[in-house]
């Protein structure tokens, strides 16, 4: 159901990107999809009654110095938060570079709306 | 703890078709706002703090520059339609990518049971098990992103460089050209 929730967001965005006429509203529906990406990718990771993947004292054996076994099998997945972490900030990256296309082009052309937006100009 | 997230996550929908759907641009940033910072509690209750911390910093970094795109522009409001054949485009797209998903839907397994769970072999187990012995960090998320798949934060900040030089070429005033010969 929560994943069904998450495709509902994809959807939306999905929507907003390729419906709408407006540059900035298609940049905001991108947006959208990413987060309901990331928010998918977590949620496949996750583990009823899970514990954040960080290792204090108390998860250790205080005589032999191994992980207890509640640790490893209650830790969330580590490797999609990894991953997510780095889509996240390319998210940023392309974010400033779609902003920055549609800034010059209303600076030339006085308008977001992609449908006036068809004259080339050199 | 389940409630939590459909409350979250009901409300990230909400804002993100009030985004979808206003007319003016400033409140359609300020609703994009809202869906991250709702998505950034979503991570905290999914046990995935650094990403929630990444996630904060990024929305309001991208709240700056959106902003910075509809400040100071004339409020548009876009009326009339697409022609047909693009709408009609637009539709069928949606409707493909629609099927495909609800085909991926039979093979997911349930939710609270990831898949890794089953598989003793899988790389995420290896990861929690040795991740302390083999790199001595107790946060395993950055054993992973800094030890494990060190290239891939490589290969990211090298895309991050290439679309800020990207920016900041788009951006400039004027080309080197431009400015040795003035006026024609």
């Amino acid at each position: 159901m929560l994943y069904a929730l998450c495709f509902l967001l994809f959807m939306i965005g999905l929507y907003c990107a390729v419906i709408k006429k407006n540059m900035v509203k298609i940049v905001i529906g991108i947006m959208v999809m990413e987060y309901a990406v990331n928010l998918f990718l977590i949620m496949l990771g996750y583990r009823t009654g899970g514990i954040a993947p960080i290792i204090d004292k108390s998860q250790l054996e205080p005589s032999t110095g191994q992980l207890t076994a509640a640790f490893l099998n209650s830790s969330v997945d580590p490797l999609p938060q990894a991953l997510v972490l780095t889509a996240i900030v390319i998210s940023l990256g392309s974010l400033a570079l779609m902003i920055s296309i549609c800034v010059r082009t209303y600076g030339k052309y006085g308008t977001f709306d992609i449908t006036q937006i068809r004259r080339l100009k050199g | 703890m389940s409630l939590f997230l459909y409350i979250l996550l009901l409300f990230i929908i909400i804002a993100a078709i009030i985004a979808v759907e206003t007319k003016n641009l400033l409140s359609a940033v300020i609703c994009v706002g809202a869906v991250g910072f709702g998505a950034s509690l979503m991570f905290l209750f999914l046990c995935a703090p650094d990403i929630a911390i990444t996630q904060i910093v990024v929305e309001v970094l991208g709240l700056i520059i959106l902003i910075r795109a509809c400040l100071s522009r004339d409020i548009t409001f876009i009326s009339g339609g697409r022609e047909f054949f693009g709408v009609v485009v637009s539709v069928v797209i949606i409707l493909v990518i629609f099927l495909a998903g609800m085909k991926v839907f039979e093979t997911l397994p349930d939710f609270g049971t990831p898949i890794f769970a089953e598989a003793p072999e899988a790389a995420s187990q290896t990861y929690i098990e040795k991740g302390l012995a083999k790199t001595g960090a107790a946060n395993l998320v950055a054993s992973v992103i800094l030890d494990f798949r060190a290239y891939d934060t490589l290969g990211e900040a090298t895309v991050l460089f290439t679309s800020i030089i990207g920016a900041t070429v788009i951006l400039r005033r004027k080309s080197k050209k431009l400015l040795e010969e003035p006026d024609e």
